[in-house]
């Protein structure tokens, strides 16, 4: 009786124990469905610190060094200028989506990255980009490495931030052709570009539609992490001499020397010094001279200027100059010892600037300063093509 | 009375005497053979006008290294460490050096009136190139060069002097984007732009140059907290310069004294590159003061200048083809104390020229100055013959005794970095390429990393230093010996203690 009574009283235990647990198991079961798998990185791509705001700060090794006067031009080991950072993990990688998505063109043909590809140095390898139905564009596509570091964008530097400079590209008939309603309503019919930008943008109210800011800024965060700071040339900087040959110091010598100048506008640790600079390089056949920064702020002094470009990944980008009329890294090079002035039209009074002389530079330095600028090749931090985009498009590059 | 006054005397006495006799038993000995090497002497100035007492002095316990004629120079600077002093042997070198380190101090040994010469031979660009901090140059002859004799680009700290410089190009001596530098005792001429060019830096001393021959003699452009003192300025197109050139990405000149130089006789024709800004410099100028703010120009000598003595213009009178809306182009609250002018202005030329011929004169004037520019400054206007002084008002101080150099009172600090940024700033800025927490990149995540350096930092230096493939599941690792060594240890380290 005794055992009867505890194997029976056992057994209930046992059934109810196994009943709890198997709806504490059910239960568990049910949350787990309910959980929102995320669909965006939550990781920093390289070369960024998440933070505790869940933001990714930019890291690199020329944070040890201070700058003159804090703008970021000077020698081997100085500082960067101040870097556009702050994005979330989020945001950058919808922007990553975004970027590479056709969906963001008027006729669901081209992306961003179809003039910034990321196997050509975030340009095309044209001499100017073909926009949409495939138009000759007046300009070359400038590649995107480092462009958080940039004040001024566009050759012309009439853009002050990257969201402003992207809507030339997104709604300009001859670009990418969208308009704004269109574009959001591409986006807003997209369930997972929603889903997405939920997540990239947690205080959106559920069910409201995606904004043009949010669109703006992510492709701007995701633009602000292609970050190339590790080439052989830094390994130099930051004092391992090894790292470039003698033929290549022997370039890095001319590049900066006051005979040749590159240096006084292609300023390191950037390359660039970030001013616009009037140097009179020649259009290629039958274009007629592109007014530059003229146009943009209606300065006559301004005629034929352009924002002097970054040369890091500059052996990537080829061909060279605002209309591609140089197809070689020598070509380009060798346009600064042939004469002051010597390609502007006869009919044109251009106010070439005062680094731009006759350095009589040899056929020997020429070549080392072209030996140089490969050493500023650095590609370690590509970010990945999206395997597929939440348009269901191909991304196109 | 007299007992009191013999005893204090007496105690004086014997006070000096034992000062004397304990400094000649007891202080180090001078080691008078090796001179001052590396870096800058820190003298008390400032805190008092008796005393030339060192302040802050550098022990040297650096290298020696020889260079004899025939030697390379530049073969030196790659076995030198920082704290080193390389010295340079009477000969001819032919080179151009480089000095990519940091506190490396070049020194010319002068023998017998026999000098180092750097010989460009109108084929090397540049005589001396530096990047680095604290680096000297002193005591070489550098002649026939194309670019540059001295150049410097960002580099604190820096003393290029006594050195005997010809025809080397674009400059003499160029420091560009450095803080706290001394320019002193240096002979330059022959240069087609300027003689002494001190480019987009601060406290920077020019003292005791002799400049001439040149297109510009010192030039002091875009550039903050300058003193120009006891120059000899002849001969050259325009002698003492303080601008600002637009178009350039630090756009100041302001702070600036020139102060007891001699600028004399600076009628040399212009030879400039065309479209240099010196270019435009009208022969017969003394002082030029274009855009530059709060310069004060005291106690000089400026005399036979055939243009004019001091000439203070704004960008859109002197440099009028330049554009560059963030350079403020007006010179504001120019101080003009007491100088000695006399025969400046005896044949002018250009717009100088036409602009007094309205004045019914044919001469220029002592102090000429052209277009904006608001709260300058005169201690004694009557003394000189002046154009467009009408709104300078009187001096507010009559000298600046109270400024015996605009250097800083310490060298200028490199920014502390502590170990574990180091670590942090490589891990993210270089590793987080291949690696991170919790995902699979190029490389393992750095828990496996962590995992199999446990506790041990220098496996994975060694590991850095000369990486094995262990895993057939990932690609080589390319070495990262090229990190510095504390680098390598201190992402290690910051690696191992990383926690998601």
């Amino acid at each position: 009786m005794r055992t009867k009574s505890i194997i029976l009283k056992s057994s209930v235990s046992g059934v109810l124990i196994t009943l709890i647990l198997l709806a504490i198991s059910s239960k568990n079961n049910s949350a787990d469905s309910y959980e929102i798998i995320s669909k965006l990185n939550n990781h920093c791509p390289p070369g960024f610190k998440l933070n505790e705001n869940n933001k990714c700060i930019a890291q690199n090794l020329y944070m040890q060094y201070d700058s003159p006067n804090n703008k970021g031009v000077g020698g081997l080991r100085t500082g960067l200028p101040e870097i556009r950072d702050g994005f979330s993990p989020q945001e950058i990688d919808l922007g990553r989506y975004l970027f590479f998505d056709p969906a963001l063109s008027g006729d669901r043909k081209i992306s961003c990255a179809t003039c910034h590809n990321p196997d050509k140095g975030f340009s095309d390898g044209l001499a100017t980009s073909l926009g949409s139905n495939n138009q000759k564009l007046k300009r070359a596509a400038p590649s995107l490495w480092n462009v958080a570091y940039l004040k001024k964008l566009f050759w012309d530097g009439r853009a002050t931030s990257l969201e402003e400079q992207m809507q030339g590209p997104l709604f300009s008939e001859e670009e990418m052709n969208n308009t704004p309603e269109n574009l959001l309503k591409t986006l807003n019919s997209i369930e997972t570009y929603k889903e997405m930008f939920a997540e990239a943008f947690p205080k959106m109210k559920k069910e409201s539609s995606i904004e043009l800011n949010q669109v703006y800024k992510s492709i701007a965060a995701f633009q602000s992490s292609l970050i190339s700071l590790n080439s052989k040339y830094d390994r130099y900087a930051h004092g391992y001499h090894q790292a470039l040959n003698e033929n290549e110091i022997a370039g890095m010598n001319v590049f900066r020397s006051f005979v040749a100048r590159c240096a006084e506008c292609h300023t390191p640790p950037l390359f660039t010094n970030q001013q616009f600079a009037v140097i009179g390089t020649p259009e290629p056949d039958g274009l007629p001279l592109d007014p530059g920064a003229e146009e943009a702020f209606q300065d006559k002094t301004l005629r034929g200027a352009f924002k002097v470009p970054s040369l890091r990944n500059i052996a990537k980008t080829a061909p060279y100059m605002h209309s591609g009329n140089f197809k070689t890294l020598r070509e380009t090079v060798e346009f600064y010892t042939k004469g002051r002035g010597h390609a502007v039209p006869k009919d044109e009074d251009l106010i070439i600037h005062w680094h731009i002389w006759d350095p009589e530079l040899s056929d020997y330095e020429l070549d080392r300063v072209v030996d140089f600028l490969k050493t500023l090749t650095d590609e370690t931090f590509t970010p990945k093509i999206p395997e597929s985009l939440p348009s269901r498009l191909k991304p196109s590059i | 009375m007299k007992s009191t006054l013999s005893k204090i005397i007496g105690s004086i006495v014997l006070l000096t005497v034992g000062i004397f006799l304990g400094k000649a038993f007891f202080s180090s000995p001078k080691v008078d053979t090796v001179p001052m090497p590396s870096t800058i002497k820190y003298r008390n100035v400032g805190l008092s006008d008796e005393t030339t007492e060192v302040a802050q002095n550098n022990e040297f316990n650096g290298q020696i290294i020889e260079v004899k004629d025939g030697a390379s120079i530049q073969e030196a600077v790659k076995a030198a460490n920082p704290g080193d002093l390389i010295r340079v042997y009477p000969g001819t070198y032919s080179e151009n050096v480089y000095v990519d380190k940091d506190d490396i101090s070049l020194q010319g040994v002068v023998i017998n009136g026999k000098w180092p010469v750097l010989d460009g031979k109108k084929e090397i660009n540049d005589a001396f190139l530096y990047s680095g901090n604290g680096i000297l140059i002193e005591n070489f002859k550098i002649i026939n060069y194309k670019g540059n004799g001295v150049m410097g680009q960002a580099g604190n700290n820096f003393v290029i002097r006594n050195n005997w410089i010809i025809d080397t190009g674009v400059y003499g001596i160029f420091p560009q984007y450095g803080k706290n530098g001394l320019i002193e005792h240096n002979v330059v001429s022959e240069i087609a732009d300027a003689a002494i060019y001190v480019g987009m830096c601060d406290n920077v001393d020019v003292l005791h140059n002799e400049v001439f021959d040149s297109v510009a003699g010192i030039e002091i452009e875009n550039s903050r907290h300058c003193l120009v003192e006891n120059n000899y300025a002849h001969n050259n197109t325009g002698g003492l310069l303080a601008f600002v050139t637009p178009g350039l990405p630090i756009k100041t000149t302001f702070d600036v004294i020139l102060r007891n130089n001699f600028v004399v006789n600076n009628n040399h024709e212009n030879f400039g590159a065309p479209g240099s800004t010196v270019a435009g410099i009208p022969a017969g100028t003394g002082v030029l003061i274009m855009a530059a703010d709060d310069v004060i120009v005291e106690n000089n000598i400026i005399t036979g200048n055939n243009n004019s003595g001091i000439t203070i213009v704004d960008l859109a009178t002197g440099a009028p083809k330049a554009n560059d809306p963030n350079s403020e182009g007006n010179p504001d609250r120019v101080v003009i104390l007491d100088n000695i002018m006399y025969e400046n202005g005896n044949d002018p030329t250009g717009e100088l020229k036409a602009i007094m011929l309205t004045q019914m004169d044919t001469k220029g004037p002592d102090i000429f100055a052209y277009g904006g520019g608001t709260g300058s400054t005169i201690l004694d206007k009557n003394k000189y013959r002046t154009f467009g002084l009408d709104g300078y008002g009187v001096a507010l101080i009559r000298d600046t005794k109270d400024i015996p150099t605009m250097m800083t009172p310490s060298p200028v600090p490199v920014r502390s970095v502590s170990k574990e940024e180091i670590g942090e700033l490589t891990y993210y800025g270089v590793c987080a390429g291949c690696h991170a927490f919790g995902t699979r990149l190029i490389g393992p995540p750095t828990e496996i990393i962590q995992a199999i350096h446990n506790g041990n930092p220098q496996g994975i230096v060694d590991y850095i230093n000369n990486p094995k493939n262990l895993r057939e599941d990932y690609p080589e690792m390319p070495p990262q010996d090229y990190l510095d060594d504390n680098a390598k240890m201190a992402v290690a380290e910051y690696i191992l203690a990383l926690k998601e």
